[in-house]
């Protein structure tokens, strides 16, 4: 490797001050900080330091997000045979299993590369401008929105989300670590009320249109999503043959049972549909202490209270679904385990992360229900939470500063 | 019996080259200095100049805030130089040895018998306050202070640190002649010693409130003790001092003459023999660990943590009991051999994200100086909190140092805290922030403002 390191020590006059690519130092100096870990010694303070950096780090959240993407890469042309008739639910998963990898990769590749050129061309820029070095931020933003987008959005409009996201929600606030929303739901966010006529639309399974128009669509395949069939059953009576057989849909046999929730055999965005996937990825995350277990317990516990609030109350259709099932099915478990946990935007106490996580978890599940015009309700909820979080971190911090008060006030008492 | 507490945040970091039991003697350092920047908050007034004899006690400088608190040569010679760095502050008084040991005389006294007022002038005079460490502020002490309380750590809990028990064996009498000093210091009793499981050196000392504290490091910082068992509160003052220097101060009261013993732990992986040395304040390093090749390794003058970095023709700094001898990190690491995306079996981390957890508890590591990545905004969150066992919020005060904003620094509990208490925090850091410097900078932006 003294190889390489000589090539870029030769190079490097080049990119320094006066040199004539000066203006590149931010691309140069990335890539070399890529390649090699700096020889920076310690100089004040510490004189040792711990191994893990936030290159680490971040790369950690990208492993975790792999089953995901291998899921849902998968997931994606296996839905796409399903819907032309190609397979029956019927058949093994891994029949044409290269067929579906070739047409889920050829779906998702280019989202995430146009993911990463946007992004990572404007962080670039942004840390040029700065002059700064590159945060590794965008290596997790890069790889999430890809992931919570449905496979056949077009490409443009997902450079248009990122680059969105990138400018508004992060670096106009001084970049990564600065940002109050979460950068990748905040792509999504943006997507969803520009064009929210293409993204409620058929989109989500791969081709859908033009295999309807051909009619080469099998039985019970519209293109709509498991929340999408469900909000079309609220506000119309519990036994009216339209609501039945969507509630159908979702019993023992359905398309969208609670073993094909739970496994991800629906259609979806990219990486969301299979609970499955993202919880290999959540126990990473957990074991190695990334991501933060007081958040997706939380999360959880308050999607499933607020679901069994629900079934107690059953006045719909969409309320009488059971609360497991309902924290299985979209993208709950995704934003749980990768969106409400970003630390950045989360809540930074421990104890207000506790707080942070039930909220989360509980609007979730009423946004979805109460309004069926957002069925998304997780990326609602949690940029509401990353909204309420520095709120939420305040008043566990008073708490604290006003123990310490009571306790100076003790003391007082005690030598008067 | 005493009281247990255990404290279960913090991390022993298990560095290679721990000191054996064994104490020897050093060669007598041809060269001693005293470093004003060792003692925090003193603006140093010379009282001699270069080329002055002195003996062993005679005053080097003095506190310009408070003219009592004398800095004194812990040799006799003469003043070799005074080194000066920007703006002609003073960085050391160096004193050549002449090894005649001719002696400064104090009277000896019974501070058992001494009333307060006359005490603290004879613990000034005899430069023992330059030892005497107060909180708030973490400065040398304010004599004209009455401390709420004095607490002593009887053992030290950073990596490769001198194990006290051998440093004080057999100085029980100094050790206890000391404590009645700081009972007498602290307005008649209120002195409390923190020590761990299994030592026996503090059995016999009478007069002190005795806790046994169970736990990782930083569980022997001073600061750690006082919050788990009388915070410091708006208002009240605590002192702190080394055990060492509490039994330097009772000979010294005893005898009358400057005693200065250090006991240092010299450690380290780059160290040939880790092992105790007994030797002087203020000692020349080269005594201590020869000459090294400083381009390969790193003297550091304390712990590994909080200590300072000094030179072949550098001195052991003023509150300093051990020197380590790590290995220099500047060397590019590429990223799939030993960079950020290496196995790392012999990196030692308290991450997941690296093997060592895996490793028998008994593996030692070698750790070099490196960074280990390039400082980032804070990003990752509950890092510091399980080696910060404090009631305290560390990133927020940290924060609000950062943000200047004194008053949220005063409710955040500043006051408790010294840097050194960061220093795990510091080494945990994903993001490589200099913890420790923006703790000082609130501490020093606090005493401007308070006063």
């Amino acid at each position: 490797m003294k190889a390489l390191h000589n090539l870029l020590d030769s190079v490097r006059p080049h990119f320094e001050e006066g040199g004539k690519l000066s203006k590149f130092w931010v691309v140069y100096d990335s890539l070399e900080t890529f390649a090699f870990t700096p020889g920076h010694a310690t100089k004040n303070g510490v004189h040792i330091r711990d191994g893990v950096d936030l290159k680490r780090t971040m790369f950690m959240v990208i492993v975790a997000l792999i089953p995901a993407l291998l899921f849902g890469t998968w997931n994606q042309g296996h839905q796409y045979l399903l819907s032309i008739g190609e397979i029956t639910p019927n058949d093994p998963l891994m029949t044409a299993l290269w067929d579906k990898l070739f047409i889920g990769a050829v779906k998702v590749l280019p989202l995430v590369v146009v993911s990463y050129g946007v992004g990572l061309g404007i962080e670039f820029l942004f840390a040029g401008m700065r002059g700064h070095s590159i945060n590794e931020g965008y290596l997790v933003s890069g790889m999430l929105i890809p992931l919570i987008m449905p496979v056949d959005c077009p490409l443009w409009m997902v450079a248009l989300a990122v680059a969105f996201a990138v400018i508004i929600a992060k670096e106009v606030f001084g970049g990564t670590g600065m940002n109050i929303l979460n950068v990748a739901l905040t792509a999504r966010a943006f997507l969803f009320f520009a064009y929210p006529k293409q993204l409620s639309g058929e989109i989500w399974i791969h081709n859908v249109k033009a295999s309807a128009d051909a009619g080469l669509l099998a039985d019970g395949y519209t293109g709509a999503t498991a929340l999408g069939h469900l909000a079309s059953t609220v506000g119309k009576g519990l036994d009216e043959p339209a609501v039945t057989s969507v509630m159908s849909m979702f019993g023992a046999d359905g398309m969208f049972s609670l073993s094909n929730s739970f496994l991800g055999l629906i259609p979806g965005s990219i990486g969301e549909t299979s609970a499955l996937a993202i919880l290999i990825g959540a126990a990473l995350l957990i074991w190695m202490g990334i991501g933060s277990w007081k958040i997706m317990s939380s999360f959880l516990a308050g999607g499933l209270v607020m679901g069994f609030l629900f079934n107690l109350l059953g006045l719909n259709a969409y309320m009488t679904l059971p609360a497991i099932h309902q924290v299985v099915m979209g993208g709950f478990m995704f934003g749980m385990v990768f969106m409400a946990t970003d630390p950045v935007s989360a809540a930074q106490t421990e104890r207000g992360k506790w707080i942070y996580g039930f909220f989360g978890g509980f609007l979730s599940i009423m946004i979805r229900v109460f309004n069926p015009a957002y069925p998304e309700g997780v990326m609602m909820a949690i940029l509401f939470m990353n909204v309420m979080a520095p709120l939420i971190d305040h008043y566990v911090i008073e708490a604290n500063v006003g123990k310490r008060e009571k306790r100076a006030l003790a003391a007082q008492g005690a030598t008067a | 019996m005493t009281r247990t507490i255990r404290i279960k945040k913090g991390a022993d970091i298990r560095l290679k080259g721990r000191p054996s039991t064994q104490v020897e003697q050093a060669s007598s350092a041809p060269l001693c200095a005293v470093q004003p920047p060792n003692y925090q908050g003193i603006v140093p007034k010379l009282e001699v100049k270069e080329g002055a004899a002195v003996k062993a006690g005679s005053t080097l400088f003095h506190s310009k805030e408070h003219p009592e608190v004398k800095f004194l040569s812990p040799v006799s010679g003469t003043v070799k130089q005074v080194v000066r760095g920007e703006k002609r502050r003073i960085l050391a008084a160096v004193v050549e040895a002449d090894g005649k040991n001719e002696q400064h005389a104090f009277a000896s006294m019974d501070p058992a018998e001494t009333d307060r007022e006359a005490l603290v002038a004879a613990v000034a005079e005899r430069g023992f306050f330059a030892f005497i460490e107060q909180r708030p502020f973490a400065t040398v002490a304010n004599p004209t202070d009455v401390p709420r309380s004095v607490h002593v750590s009887g053992f030290d809990s950073a990596p490769l640190a001198a194990d006290m028990e051998v440093a004080l064996a057999g100085r029980e009498a100094a050790f206890q002649t000391g404590i009645h000093a700081l009972r007498v210091l602290a307005g008649g009793s209120n002195v409390q010693l923190g020590m761990k499981a299994g030592q026996t050196f503090f059995n016999a000392i009478e007069g002190v409130d005795t806790y046994t504290f169970e736990g990782p490091h930083p569980t022997g910082n001073a600061g750690v003790q006082i919050h788990h068992t009388r915070p410091i509160n708006k208002g009240e003052v605590v002192w702190t001092m080394h055990a060492e220097d509490v039994a330097n101060l009772g000979e010294t009261l005893t005898s009358g003459t400057y005693c200065t013993t250090r006991v240092v732990a010299v450690a380290g992986s780059e160290c040939d023999a880790p092992r105790h040395l007994q030797t002087t304040l203020g000692c020349a390093i080269s005594t201590l660990v020869g000459t090294v090749n400083e381009e390969e390794v790193r003297i550091v003058s304390g712990n590994p943590l909080t200590g300072d970095r000094t030179a072949n023709d550098g001195f052991l700094g003023g509150m300093h009991h051990q020197v380590c001898l790590l290995p220099e990190g500047n060397k590019p690491k590429f990223l799939l051999a030993d960079g950020w995306l290496g196995l790392g079996f012999d990196k030692f981390s308290l991450s997941k994200s690296y093997p060592t957890w895996l490793m028998p508890k008994s593996k030692e590591f070698a750790m070099d100086t490196c960074n280990n990545g390039e400082e980032r905004a804070f990003v990752v969150t509950g890092q510091y909190e399980p080696v910060f066992p404090f009631d305290i919020y560390p990133v927020q005060l940290l924060k609000s140092i950062i943000a200047n904003d004194i008053d949220a620094m005063e409710k955040l509990g500043i006051y408790e805290v010294a840097p050194e208490d960061f220093a795990l925090c510091e080494y945990a850091c994903t993001s490589k922030i200099a913890v420790q410097s923006i703790v000082r900078n609130g501490l020093d932006m606090l005493k401007k403002e308070l006063g």
